[in-house]
């Protein structure tokens, strides 16, 4: 369980939930990147880039 | 082995690879390239005692770089620096692919409105438009007519970034609702998709439909020169079926994979792995 930096909410990583994922807080939809798995902490997720792609 | 990942963001084609990675008790270690210094000399000490680093970064412009300091430490990345150059412009990966003989749509590249707007004249309409940089499909342009076309070319000159000043100009094939996706190994084939929609575009960022793909001898052999043309590698190439043929439209050096994944039988990240383990000669040497 980590909290969300948007709302405070608390948003449940799923057990291969890596560094650098982005996941969703349920609550108020904020995208969220794990920088820390153990114990988890949550970041804003970086905004797409024009950049960004295969 | 040890396996350096660049990264910046995991998306689930990266943790695949890892799992996949650690599944088989390689020693796998996640760079964040956000977190890392590129000096002249000397290799950051995470990538240093890597027996292959995997280029994942999704930023094209991190990979570019980040590849191109890999090797001059001389620490193997894939791909190489040479094959994400190619692959990361529009224009060099289309030169790349004509050059070599490979069929590709017919592409002007002009640096103002007014010659861009000669080769739209040209090719006719419908055309398209491309920014030189960019993926998932974003600021693609199908041009129906005169006035659409003057107008993107203004908005393009005016507002974008210098790269969007160089126009880049091609003919619109006319697909039948699909276009092909093959995952291939240095030009071997790992699997293949087709991706379908009622949209012009077809990329699996855009919602497209996708189903397994059997690709026949000539596909094959396109597969394997456009993967020789741009430097070779881990690679996504696109075909366009044009009646009873293929052409290629680009070729793609950070391939996303977990659609494709899904798609077929193959199961791609173990396939890749196995690429790597035999680009890095460390099949012997996996940690237990």
């Amino acid at each position: 369980m980590a909290e969300c930096v948007q709302c405070g909410a608390d948003v449940t990583l799923h057990d291969d939930a890596e560094v650098g994922e982005i996941v969703d807080c349920t609550t108020c939809g904020a995208e969220l990147e794990i920088v820390e798995r153990a114990p988890p902490v949550l970041d804003r997720a970086p905004e797409l880039e024009e950049d960004w792609g295969e | 082995m040890r396996v350096g990942l660049l990264y910046s963001r995991i998306r689930r084609d990266e943790k695949l690879l890892l799992s996949e990675l650690r599944d088989r008790g390689h020693e796998v270690l996640k760079v964040d390239v956000r977190d890392q210094q590129f000096g002249l000399d000397d290799a950051p000490e995470d990538l240093a005692d890597c027996d292959v680093v995997v280029d994942r970064c999704l930023a094209t412009s991190r990979s570019l770089y980040a590849t191109k300091f890999c090797e001059a430490y001389g620490v193997p990345v894939v791909n190489s620096a040479e094959t994400a150059e190619t692959c990361a412009d529009k224009v060099k990966n289309s030169l790349a692919l004509s050059q070599a003989g490979v069929p590709t749509p017919a592409t002007d590249v002009a640096f103002t409105k007014e010659s861009a707007m000669e080769s739209i004249e040209t090719f006719g309409y419908p055309c398209v438009l491309k920014p030189v940089v960019g993926s998932w499909g974003r600021l693609m342009a199908k041009i129906d007519s005169k006035s659409a076309a003057e107008a993107i070319l203004e908005h393009k000159a005016t507002l974008g970034h210098y790269e969007h000043k160089v126009f880049y100009v091609q003919e619109f094939v006319d697909k039948p609702g699909r276009d092909i996706r093959v995952v291939a190994t240095d030009g071997e084939p790992v699997a293949a998709m087709v991706r379908s929609s009622d949209h012009w575009l077809t990329n699996a960022a855009k919602g497209a439909e996708t189903e397994a793909f059997e690709l026949d001898a000539e596909a094959e052999t396109l597969v394997k020169q456009a993967s020789d043309a741009v430097g070779g590698g881990l690679l996504g190439v696109d075909l366009m079926e044009t009646g009873d043929s293929y052409t290629v439209h680009e070729v793609n050096h950070t391939v996303e994979f977990k659609a494709l994944n899904d798609a077929v039988e193959t199961d791609v990240p173990a396939e890749v792995v196995d690429w790597l383990e035999a680009k890095a000669g460390a099949k012997q040497e996996v940690v237990v």
